[in-house]
């Protein structure tokens, strides 16, 4: 109880403070933080039930943005697992591809929306292509280097039980790199928060960048800051769920790994 | 520096480079015979021919010229504010725990997301443009800091205090030293980050913010819209994060000698 008080003091202090300055300065620049949680009740929260309480704003904004990265994320930790894996597993292929790889991630995705633009014209479909391309190369590197070391002494109890290329696969390859896809899907998942927002302030219709560019052309700072605080939240959100997603994988890795050793 | 039982370096630089030319003459293929539409993706020689172009271009040079200015501004600040944050907060446990939740919150915040908040409030150009390198910035160096300090060896601290030295001496001879190449990991990290972060804030804002990469990009992209330009631009921005990661080894092994082990491993 005195932990969590004290993890949440200095918070709320920072808060507190914020709002009486803000109320004194009666600054245009900073609202008073009671006044954007309010706003962002008014905007998103204060829905019907049977809409889980969202309003028309945030289905309309708030959920296309999230089902962008959710989907950009899938595709990339799809793909960049598999073909992680087949990079990682072949000493030729990764010896032909890793310059390359290691290239595609320097390059800043965010140079190359206008080249996904112009391939996929604006609209969710591009959004969700660049961010899956912004967000693979880490997921993709990081499998592929999990899956180049393996345990010799599982590598040899393998080869004594002359089990097949899949179960070799599951039971010893895809454990093995487990740990690394996740480091790299960790980094992942806030590259795809930013790639979102940017692709969604370029060129979108609607979405959280959306909003936000519309709340800066009409100079309302309550609006602006009310969509800051819900993508801090939604980050927040995304690196929660990562983890839960890591702890239960991995927990039965490490089942798994005990259970074989 | 090859180790028994891997290709050569040679072998290893060849096959590197097959397959980057492989690449190359597969998109090149791609385009001509017609299968990639050429209005939608440009010849990887138009792309190649444009970067070459570019190196000569005065305007593109200052472009990058004022990419690396806000770079390196934004990140010597992020650095001189994240160290000491990250000794305060990696020595003093209260400290540390006091601030988490509001550690957690800001730090998943995208700093692209503020550009359009801090455009507002400092107006556009170079203070804008370093403002929001430092918060990103900030955030790698800062909890490597804090990685750094919890490992270091308690049994050297536990000497020093020993022999009567107070907190100050103990960080100053053996905590900074020993976290000395994860705080460089950090800032090679947030090196990347202010680059990337500049050429967003250019792309979104525009010339209005003065010169970068992003403007240029952003100039490519507009009417028509020149994808072989873009392209071009976007290779020399990979090129620049890579010999600015190189740069910072090797001042990394220059100026922390007694971690060449380290160095060698954090490539």
């Amino acid at each position: 109880m005195t932990a969590l008080l004290r993890r949440w003091t200095v918070l709320l202090l920072a808060a507190g403070a914020w709002e009486v300055w803000a109320r004194v300065q009666r600054s245009t620049f900073f609202p008073p933080p009671s006044a954007i949680l309010a706003r962002m009740y008014r905007l998103w929260f204060a829905g019907p039930a049977t809409h889980l309480f969202l309003t028309e704003d945030a289905i309309g904004n708030l959920l296309p943005s999230v089902g962008r990265i959710l989907a950009g994320l899938a595709i990339a930790a799809a793909i960049g697992g598999a073909v992680g894996l087949a990079v990682g597993r072949s000493a030729a292929v990764y010896g032909y591809l890793d310059p390359l790889l290691q290239f595609a991630r320097a390059l800043p995705a965010v140079t190359l929306l206008p080249v996904f633009i112009a391939i996929f014209r604006l609209g969710t479909q591009m959004e969700v292509a660049f961010i899956a391309f912004g967000t693979i190369w880490p997921i993709m590197l990081n499998t592929a280097d999990g899956a180049r070391y393996l345990d010799p002494v599982q590598v040899e109890t393998v080869r004594a039980f002359r089990l097949t290329a899949w179960q070799r696969l599951i039971r010893l390859i895809i454990p093995a790199a487990l740990p690394k896809f996740f480091a790299g899907l960790r980094l992942s998942v806030s590259l795809a928060l930013i790639l979102m927002v940017f692709a969604e302030l370029v060129g979108s219709s609607n979405g959280l960048g959306y909003e936000m560019n519309n709340a800066e052309s009409s100079f309302d700072m309550t609006w602006l800051w009310s969509t800051l605080v819900l993508v801090a939240i939604l980050g927040n959100l995304l690196n929660v769920l990562e983890l839960a997603a890591e702890h239960r994988l991995l927990a039965w890795h490490r089942g798994a790994r005990q259970h074989g050793n | 520096m090859s180790q028994g039982g891997r290709p050569g370096h040679v072998a290893q630089w060849a096959r590197g480079l097959a397959g980057l030319a492989g690449f190359l003459v597969l998109a090149e293929v791609l385009g001509r015979t017609g299968i990639i539409s050429r209005a939608v993706l440009p010849l990887t020689s138009t792309v190649l021919a444009r970067a070459v172009g570019l190196a000569a271009d005065p305007r593109f040079l200052a472009d990058v010229g004022a990419t690396l200015e806000a770079w390196a501004l934004g990140l010597a600040i992020a650095v001189a504010v994240a160290v000491p944050c990250g000794l305060v907060l990696g020595s003093l446990p209260g400290v540390r725990t006091a601030t988490r939740t509001v550690v957690e919150f800001l730090r998943p915040i995208p700093s692209v997301a503020l550009i359009l908040l801090v455009g507002l409030v400092l107006g556009p150009g170079l203070r804008m443009n370093v403002t929001l390198i430092v918060y990103a910035a900030l955030w790698p160096v800062l909890f490597n800091t804090i990685y750094g300090l919890d490992d270091t060896d308690p049994v050297a601290k536990e000497t020093l205090r020993a022999f009567g030295f107070g907190r100050p001496a103990v960080i100053r001879f053996v905590s900074l030293p020993s976290a000395a190449p994860f705080i460089a990991t950090g800032i090679r990290l947030a090196s990347s980050i202010a680059i990337i972060l500049n050429i967003s804030t250019g792309f979104i804002t525009g010339r209005i913010s003065g010169n970068g990469i992003g403007a240029f990009i952003a100039d490519a992209n507009t009417g028509a819209g020149n994808t072989a330009l873009v392209l071009a631009a976007a290779i020399w921005a990979g090129v620049l994060g890579l010999v600015l990661n190189m740069v910072l080894v090797w001042a990394q092994r220059r100026l922390l000698p007694w971690h060449q082990a380290y160095a060698a491993e954090a490539q």
